[in-house]
């Protein structure tokens, strides 16, 4: 909906009145095109995207008996199934460190990417009651799951450093870029789950869609193995997938091994920044809909 | 009025709605693209047709002016309220707003159940727009009005309907916007937390603020309100003084000057309800149908059922209302028949008052059909008006006062000398 906040006049009120006119505090009319991103307004609506984030983080921990024991449980069983089936039967290779260490490593980053896709590609249809019944920017319920997410991500990022502890491992000075591969991968995910969650609340097969896309793009991304064990002549291939490298950064910078080609990385900084303004394009054009068709 | 008193002021809206057909319309990815591969021409989503909900409306309202907005199912209420609260967008036209908007178009929205009543409060007040800082210090006024107190850190899950209610309407109650647009949360609650709900609401109206106020209610409207709005099938129909709105939405749609009201395709039918409902006539005096009766005389009430499907034992009732739609009383044919028999073929019921007994003035009738143990399942509220006339129910020729109340109570009077015990020896 496009809106104009008090600073930006609307031209009728200029004409000429001997009256002095108050500005409106606000003037709702028909959005027209393609429209900015209010960041002010998002600004304004702080609070609730904290409480919707504090919210979620409530309910996954509140009657479970294990608590926060899942979120570390979770990619510990997983890391102990790829060692098991990379590591020991398939005996791919995994470096200098054990199959367990190096495919945690690698989940690190990849649970944290699909937690955030999953969730934002559902929340809008999530949180139906909301939308239909209350006005905020739409874009809080997205950013409110990034929130949650990271939670999740840090206690993890715990359990890492004591397994790197644990098997003696020394990352590189590179770990000091561990923001800089969140920041690429969480801008893949949220351009992803923009666009679908956008895509949903018209098409309900979305959802179902969804987690077969992301099992999928886990077997294509280098978590359970790494790039070095794909043969040669599929490389180029395996390099279109933008999360390749920074997946790949992440363990490396944490592992203490070599990381990927800058290019790449820059390749992959570039394609996620198109997948982002392609989400925040396609569900800002959405936005206006959603309260009609939900 | 300045322009500088105008709070909210409304410009040729107009809200249109794209209603695909139901034999053509895709909910999923899959249909929508298959249905493009056999038919390339095709434009996505097949065949449709526009429906306008509201229709280039335009009005004004003043700072402090506490309006009413009524109208029957689908007359465009619930459409102008989401604009104005920015849920859905216009099609056409604008709003200009003098202030910032607090919106109420359902309480308890966002509540959760696993959470507590003190995490609740901060959530739900931070949906409604309300920053940390003002809910916490609105925080001790907020659980003073609801009256849960003991219950703050219990999750909301185990909350009675009545205190979940009350802890919803506390925190909207404490929103403190400069314009307030209410839709029919007063229709929740027992009657005196609705005199609280009421009574906030005034407050908000005496404090300078402008509220606008969607209900069914009539009298709550009239009691709240200076200013009504009533709208039909998305036009204003008429604005203005708020008694003038009343009197008019409860006389829409209801002609029975002849004393016969066809209920087949009437306005007040609720929601989905199907029509088993035909039509209702009021006999007076003499078998003839008619819309005035006389106080003292009987009146019958015939309503007409066009079963669709065969039904045992219905269950008509008739309830009558002021004319502002209070209820005064309800009669019910399964009050006084246990098995009315089973019809599968339109059919008859009729009630019969052997007195009106009720003052002078204009009634309103509703009438509904149930089956025994199931639910409703046609009902029209204040479907029908008649008059009654004054023809001196009181053997001294006295006449009726409003303020005796509308029913006229059957009394035999005595008046003697001494003091009760000797009185009644």
């Amino acid at each position: 909906m496009e809106t104009t906040q008090a600073d930006t006049l609307p031209l009728d009120t200029l004409s000429a009145e001997p009256e002095v006119k108050r500005r409106p505090y606000l003037t709702i009319r028909p959005s027209r095109g393609w429209i900015g991103l209010d960041l002010r307004e998002i600004w304004q609506f702080r609070d609730l995207l904290e409480s919707l984030a504090l919210r979620d983080l409530k309910l996954r921990y509140k009657q479970t008996i294990l608590g926060v024991l899942w979120v570390v449980l979770v990619p510990l069983m997983a890391a102990g199934v790829f060692s098991f089936v990379f590591g020991t039967v398939a005996k791919l290779p995994s470096g200098k460190v054990p199959y367990l260490v190096f495919s945690f490593a690698g989940l690190l980053g990849w649970s944290y990417f699909a937690g955030v896709l999953t969730k934002i590609s559902g929340c809008l249809l999530g949180n139906s009651n909301l939308i239909s019944k209350v006005f905020f920017p739409r874009l809080i319920l997205p950013l409110a799951t990034i929130g949650s997410n990271l939670v999740d991500f840090l206690v993890s990022a715990v359990v890492m450093t004591v397994l790197l502890v644990i098997y003696h491992v020394v990352p590189s000075p590179a770990v000091l870029l561990l923001p800089v591969w969140m920041a690429i991968l969480t801008a893949i995910a949220l351009g992803l789950g923009l666009s679908t969650a956008a895509l949903a609340v018209s098409y309900r097969d979305i959802p179902y869609i969804i987690p077969v896309f992301t099992q999928i793009l886990l077997y294509a991304s280098p978590v359970a193995y790494s790039v070095s064990a794909v043969p040669e002549r599929l490389r180029w291939v395996y390099s279109l997938n933008p999360l390749t490298p920074p997946l790949e950064a992440m363990r490396a910078s944490l592992l203490g091994t070599a990381l990927p080609a800058t290019q790449s990385l820059l390749l992959s900084a570039g394609l996620a920044l198109c997948i982002l303004l392609t989400g925040l394009f396609s569900f800002k054009r959405m936005e206006s809909k959603f309260a009609d068709v939900i | 009025m300045g322009a500088n008193d105008i709070a909210i002021s409304i410009r040729g809206l107009s809200k249109a709605y794209v209603i695909t057909h139901q034999q053509e319309k895709h909910s999923t990815l899959a249909e929508t693209l298959l249905h493009k591969l056999k038919n390339p021409a095709a434009t996505f989503g097949g065949s449709k047709e526009t429906f306008w909900a509201l229709k280039d409306i335009s009005f004004d309202v003043n700072r402090g002016d506490v309006v009413g907005v009524v109208g029957r199912n689908g007359a465009g209420k619930s459409t102008l309220l989401k604009i104005l609260s920015r849920i859905t967008e216009p099609t056409l036209g604008e709003i200009d707003l003098y202030g910032r908007v607090g919106s109420l178009l359902e309480v308890g929205t966002g509540f959760h159940p696993e959470l507590t009543g003190r995490e609740n409060i901060y959530l739900n007040g931070a949906i409604l727009g309300m920053s940390k800082r003002e809910i916490a210090r609105q925080f001790d006024g907020i659980v003073d009005f609801a009256g849960v107190e003991k219950f703050l850190d219990t999750p909301v899950k185990r909350y009675s309907s009545g205190m979940y209610v009350r802890l919803a309407f506390a925190v909207a109650a404490h929103l403190n916007p400069e314009i307030l647009i209410v839709d029919e949360v007063l229709a929740v609650g027992d009657a005196e937390f609705q005199k609280k709900c009421l009574g906030k609401m005034k407050d908000v109206a005496k404090g300078g603020r402008t509220v606008l106020f969607v209900s069914h209610n009539m009298a709550a409207v009239q009691n709240l309100c200076t200013r009504g709005i009533m709208l039909r099938s998305g036009q204003i129909l008429v604005s203005g003084d708020v008694d003038e709105v009343v009197s008019a939405y409860l006389s829409e749609g209801i002609s029975s000057m002849d004393g016969r009201v066809d209920l087949s395709d009437h306005p007040a039918r609720a929601g989905r309800s199907a029509p088993w409902l035909k039509s209702m006539t009021f006999i007076g005096d003499g078998g003839r149908p008619s819309s005035r009766f006389a106080s003292s005389r009987p009146i019958s009430v015939v309503v007409e059922v066009a079963p669709p499907r065969p039904i045992a034992n219905p269950r008509v009732a008739i309830a009558i209302e002021d004319h502002l739609g209070r209820r005064i009383g309800t009669a019910a044919s399964y009050f006084n028949i246990g098995n009315s028999g089973r019809y599968a073929e339109p059919f008859t019921a009729m009630m019969t008052l052997d007195k009106v007994n009720l003052g002078p003035g204009r009634y309103l009738m509703s009438v509904s059909i149930a089956e025994p143990g199931g639910g409703l399942l046609d009902s029209l509220d204040s479907a029908a008006f008649f008059d009654v006339e004054w023809d001196s129910l009181y053997k001294t020729g006295e006449r009726h006062d409003p303020a005796y109340g509308p029913v006229v109570i059957h009394a035999d009077w005595e008046v003697v000398p001494g003091v009760t015990s000797t009185a009644l020896a």
